[in-house]
């Protein structure tokens, strides 16, 4: 498996000025993380939920706000607060 | 019928692996999750290609159902159990095809995918080799599913389960986040549906919560569970798994699924349209 990458994936082909996004990945010392990572709102309800990918990344589709991204990954749980706006990825590194 | 008659946790599903009266399926909305790797000796139902007709809007017919499960080596006296990512949406939407074309025996296992991967539990990439059945379903049992017109004609006199997240309900966006938004429909929900998001069926790792607590749920959303209830989502796939709470692990009879849900509902010419929060 190739190492992690910074960052979240990459943004060619996306319609980055119309969108809003979060993006990002999981790492464990360095190293890209197989879990999942949860997007709740404002209010804590699920929104949306993506498996990481091989290089440890993820992406959402969201709307400008507050966010919670939840990092799932085997025997732990660990949680970031972002604000997303259209027409800039949000970029968040998760650490576990 | 009890929970486990329709739902398996991952001991159980670890102890058959080698039943052959067992057949796993991973049902994944990311269909090429199952060519990295998969539970040992699973077999892989890909909801795109296997479950919808290929022109025109509708799932597969019943000759196409017995064509498949033929296909994959399932046979009509086979305990079928289903799993998937994402919280097992597309599984329990197979489930409820399973359902549909009347299998004798199907299961969930409870926390699909993502509750294997937590546990550390093992995945292989071979694919395993079973021989073909002569599958024969049963004629579809459309008590099950819902119609456009079910849903208008239900509006204000029926439970109406909008099962997206709050953000889709309200009409903030149009799809799940982790898709890109169409512009096709008109957002919002059905006018009188209550917004009760799929997620709150679950614990963060996919397990399906305790009856009581489902219970307790529906009734603090005001759902008179005596009355008919129809479940949409965008695709008919989360709401397949709160169709699943209701009416499998509930026993709630008079449970519909409408599978044309908001890509269809909010592409109407005419209907009502309600934006905002419950």
């Amino acid at each position: 498996m190739c190492g992690a990458k910074a960052g979240g994936p990459d943004l060619a082909g996306v319609d980055v000025a119309n969108e809003t996004i979060i993006q990002g990945s999981v790492t464990r010392d360095g190293e890209p993380v197989n879990g999942y990572v949860r997007l709740l709102d404002e209010g804590g309800e699920f929104t949306a939920e993506v498996p990481t990918s091989a290089t440890g990344q993820f992406r959402f589709f969201a709307r400008p706000g507050k966010w919670t991204l939840r990092a799932l990954v085997p025997g732990q749980t660990v949680d970031r607060q972002v604000v997303a706006s259209q027409g800039t990825a949000v970029e968040v590194a998760i650490a576990v | 019928m009890s929970r486990s008659d329709v739902l398996v946790d991952a001991d159980w599903v670890q102890a058959h692996l080698d039943d052959p009266k067992v057949v796993i399926v991973e049902v994944d909305e990311d269909t090429s999750a199952y060519d990295k790797n998969h539970i040992r000796n699973a077999v892989r139902i890909d909801w795109k290609k296997d479950l919808q007709d290929p022109v025109r809007r509708d799932f597969i017919d019943q000759a196409g159902f017995e064509a498949l499960l033929s296909a994959k080596g399932i046979a009509n006296d086979d305990t079928v159990v289903l799993y998937g990512g994402n919280n097992n949406w597309f599984a329990s939407y197979a489930y409820w095809y399973f359902k549909l074309y009347g299998h004798g025996d199907v299961r969930l296992l409870d926390g699909g995918r993502k509750k294997w991967e937590l546990d550390s539990r093992d995945l292989v990439s071979e694919v395993p080799a079973r021989a073909a059945t002569a599958y024969k379903a049963q004629a579809v049992d459309s008590s099950i599913r819902a119609f456009r017109d079910d849903v208008i004609a239900a509006i204000g006199t029926l439970n109406l389960v909008d099962v997206r997240s709050p953000d889709e309900f309200s009409g903030k966006l149009l799809a799940p986040a982790h898709l890109p938004q169409e512009q096709s429909q008109r957002p919002g929900h059905v006018p009188s549906a209550r917004n009760i998001p799929w997620a709150k069926n679950a614990n963060d790792d996919g397990t399906f919560k305790s009856d009581d607590e489902l219970k307790a749920l529906y009734e603090a959303e005001g759902i008179d569970l005596a009355k008919d209830t129809i479940a949409y989502c965008r695709i008919g796939e989360r709401s397949a798994l709160t169709w699943f709470v209701l009416h499998e692990l509930l026993g709630q009879e008079n449970v519909k699924n409408y599978d044309g849900s908001w890509t269809e509902y909010g592409s109407l010419v005419g209907v009502p349209i309600e934006l905002g929060s419950n």
